[in-house]
């Protein structure tokens, strides 16, 4: 994480995605100055999004008047370094997503998307929001959640395994191992 | 044909299907009861393995799964996905280009990659996803009839369904005795997809894994496994 061009303040990147959806109500929630707002009063200087199949484009800005600096692009083969080098995660809520930036370790807001019909996605982001290992938001509310949230209160994601399935399969099949 | 003689031919023929019909049954009912339980007699070195993908996580669950099974083991691999997901097939051929086994030799080249009619897509009306259905069902037979796996690993994507319906129909047959293991998505967290809850009510996955507890209290039928991911 490098610094930003006036050298005072660290850079702190907040990364949107929304993986192959649209979504523009999230795209839409982003874009505006309130949040943006929001977001460089919290100490972050980039906001980066990846918008998908989205219809609504938002604006970029380059930051000169020492506001946050803004990019947006559709897909990419892999978010994996964009996830990287993120302070803040804002995600649909793919289970893809989720986990993805949670294996990683960085603070998540999942954003579910109330046009998409049979929302069993809701399920997941609820879940593991009452576990509290991410933030849950609705594309409303965000701005709330981003100036009540407190990152620091968030437990952190173990990893899951997928060995005792393995195990099991194994058993079933006849492969006697220890 | 003399009157009594016609009697007689109608007696053989509906005998002859009576017997085909008790045959029939009494073969699905020893499938259904074999189901489930460990496979016996000789265990093989390797069992030849389909592996059902689909967008939307599937994939990326499924080769998490992967990752931790023995490969020579489960092999030749079929890799099967929608003929419109484009991405699924093309992240397996990955992973399977990358893998060595414990020789360092590349294990990837025997591994198989098809496309199958979807039976139906997001949002599409159940009245037209009857004809597609049918459709989707006779390629998956056209398919499964080339592939005949031993084992099937599915998670979740409406394209098992037909692959798991025949798979079965070929156990019932004594076509081909696939072992299908069901791992419902680490999405699903109080309530089951279709494909699960079909899988599960109808007894066709010999295993039948939840990610989350309260599926389990729901579905006591199905195995807790914890997360996976």
């Amino acid at each position: 994480m490098g610094e930003t061009e006036d050298g005072v303040r660290p850079q702190r990147t907040v990364f949107v995605t929304v993986g192959t959806t649209c979504f523009d109500a999230l795209v839409r929630a982003v874009g505006t100055r309130d949040f943006q707002q929001e977001l460089s009063a919290r100490g972050y200087t980039h906001l980066v999004i990846q918008m998908g199949r989205g219809t609504y484009t938002p604006k970029k800005s380059d930051g000169e008047d020492g506001s946050l600096v803004v990019d947006y692009f559709t897909f990419s083969s892999s978010i994996a370094d964009y996830l990287r080098s993120a302070s803040l995660v804002i995600s649909h809520a793919g289970s893809g997503s989720i986990f993805e930036t949670l294996r990683l370790g960085k603070p998540l807001i999942v954003v579910v998307n109330e046009d998409l019909m049979d929302n069993h996605q809701s399920e997941l982001a609820e879940e593991l929001a009452e576990r509290k290992h991410l933030y849950c938001a609705r594309p409303q509310t965000l701005y709330k959640t981003i100036a009540d949230m407190d990152l620091e209160s968030l437990l952190p994601y173990v990893p899951g395994d997928a060995t005792p399935v393995a195990k099991i399969i194994n058993r079933f099949l006849g492969f006697l191992d220890d | 044909m003399p009157f009594p003689m016609q009697i007689m031919a109608l007696g053989y023929v509906v005998a002859a299907l009576t017997a085909l019909v008790l045959l029939i049954s009494i073969r699905f009912l020893y499938v259904v009861h074999r189901s489930g339980k460990l496979l016996h007699g000789k265990s093989q070195r390797s069992y030849s393995t389909l592996i059902v993908l689909g967008s939307g996580g599937h994939t990326a669950e499924m080769l998490n799964l992967l990752s931790v099974l023995e490969k020579d083991r489960f092999a030749p691999r079929f890799y099967i996905a929608a003929a419109t997901d484009n991405m699924s097939l093309q992240k397996a051929r990955l992973m399977e280009d990358s893998m060595s086994d414990a020789a360092g030799v590349k294990v990837g080249k025997t591994a198989k990659y098809l496309q199958i009619y979807r039976s139906r897509e997001v949002g599409q009306s159940y009245v037209t996803s009857v004809w597609t259905t049918l459709v989707a069902t006779t390629h998956a037979l056209y398919l499964m009839i080339q592939l005949r796996p031993e084992v099937i690993l599915c998670n979740g994507p409406g394209t098992c369904i037909p692959l798991c319906a025949i798979a079965f129909l070929f156990k019932v047959l004594g076509i081909r005795w696939s072992s299908i293991f069901y791992m419902e998505s680490i999405a699903r967290v109080k309530r089951l997809s279709l494909s699960g809850l079909l899988l599960y009510k109808l007894r066709v996955a010999d295993q039948f894994f939840v990610q989350w507890p309260q599926l389990q209290r729901k579905y006591p039928r199905a195995e807790y496994v914890g997360c996976l991911m």
